[in-house]
């Protein structure tokens, strides 16, 4: 292994950790039923959200070479497919991929 | 020790119908190939899936790494994409903590906090006795990581046959996965509220300041629908 590979896997994994360990330790005084608990929970959805929502419409890598509006079609498609089929998870998932292939390649 | 009856009920939940195991595979595949293009090798690849086991803290080391930035960069970079662990882990692991369970659980455990199985034990957390949440957790905890590495390796040894359609159709099946767990978990007028804010605040946010938009916006999101909520109930 190449010596600065490795450091840079150690010293993402040690960021990655540090705010996973800083969670469980300061999680262990809050209770279930305590509004501080309630507030994280919502912290916490709206985070992920907004990583969602970051990642479609400003992605990284790959994604940035498809147009914003196909991201955006294929999306609004998948969540249609995912009310369509009772909130399965499975199809809006493979049609997503199988939307988003066809769209850069014919429209 | 670990209780095997709910490790294993932890771990058989990569399998149920609505499992994260082919968005997860799909973007792990997507991850393996990256890797072999930066010049990792196989042992590397998986080594990165293993300890690090978020992808956007994955993508931005490879893009650290691209641009030349030293190790401090890459850490502070990695620290801020994924500063939304620390109110993944205050959110989830009140449901599990119980006095019959020894801490070293909870600690090393806190490492299989990402989005996959974050949401998976918020799904099924109630069907779980509250003294076994931790070995469950524990389970999801390592099919995921599992379905991860495979993930990895297929897209490491497949990534000439990986054309840049393909990877883009993997690379999309992430997020709307996620975002219809997100919806179909927004069961509550908190949830629901904060869902909306975060989707609708994180990419306004975005345009003014980049690095700090997920975090605030889940800050800013988060608070303003946990009040309405509270108000709502009050």
């Amino acid at each position: 292994m190449s010596v600065n590979i490795v450091y840079a896997i150690l010293v993402t994994s040690l960021a990655t950790f540090l705010s996973r360990f800083l969670g469980a330790i300061t999680s262990q005084g809050i209770k279930e039923k305590s509004k501080l608990f309630k507030w994280f929970n919502c912290l916490a959805y709206a985070t992920l959200a907004a990583l969602i929502a970051r990642t479609i419409i400003f992605p990284a890598g790959i994604l940035m070479d498809a147009s914003y509006s196909s991201r955006l079609v294929v999306v609004l498609l998948s969540i249609f497919v995912f009310f369509i089929f009772k909130k399965n998870f499975v199809y809006p998932t493979i049609f997503s991929a199988i939307c988003m292939t066809v769209i850069t390649n014919y429209v | 020790m670990v209780s095997k009856k709910y490790y294993f009920k932890g771990y058989r939940s990569i399998l149920a119908y609505d499992s994260p195991a082919i968005a997860l595979t799909c973007c792990f595949i997507a991850i393996g190939a990256l890797f072999k293009n930066l010049g990792f090798n196989i042992q590397e690849s998986i080594f990165s899936t293993v300890l690090t086991y978020a992808l956007p803290g994955s993508l931005v080391m490879a893009e650290s790494m691209l641009i030349g930035a030293s190790l401090l960069n890459i850490f502070l970079a990695v620290w801020f994409v994924n500063a939304r662990l620390y109110p993944m882990a205050v959110s989830l692991f009140p449901l599990m903590m119980h006095k019959s369970q020894p801490k070293w659980k909870y600690y090393f455990s806190c490492h299989f906090i990402a989005v996959s199985a974050w949401l998976i034990m918020k799904s099924n957390y109630k069907k779980i006795p509250k003294q076994h949440r931790i070995d469950y957790w524990i389970g999801i905890g390592s099919a995921t990581v599992s379905v991860s590495v495979i993930g990895t390796f297929i897209g490491f040894s497949f990534s000439e046959y990986l054309n840049k359609d393909m990877m883009m159709g993997l690379a999309i099946l992430n997020p709307v996965y996620f975002l219809c767990m997100m919806v179909g978990a927004a069961k509550t007028t908190q949830i629901t509220l904060s869902v909306a804010l975060g989707l609708i605040l994180g990419p306004i946010i975005y345009l003014l300041s980049p690095e700090w938009s997920i975090l605030l916006a889940g800050i800013i999101g988060g608070t303003v629908a946990y009040l309405l909520g509270e108000y709502n109930v009050s």
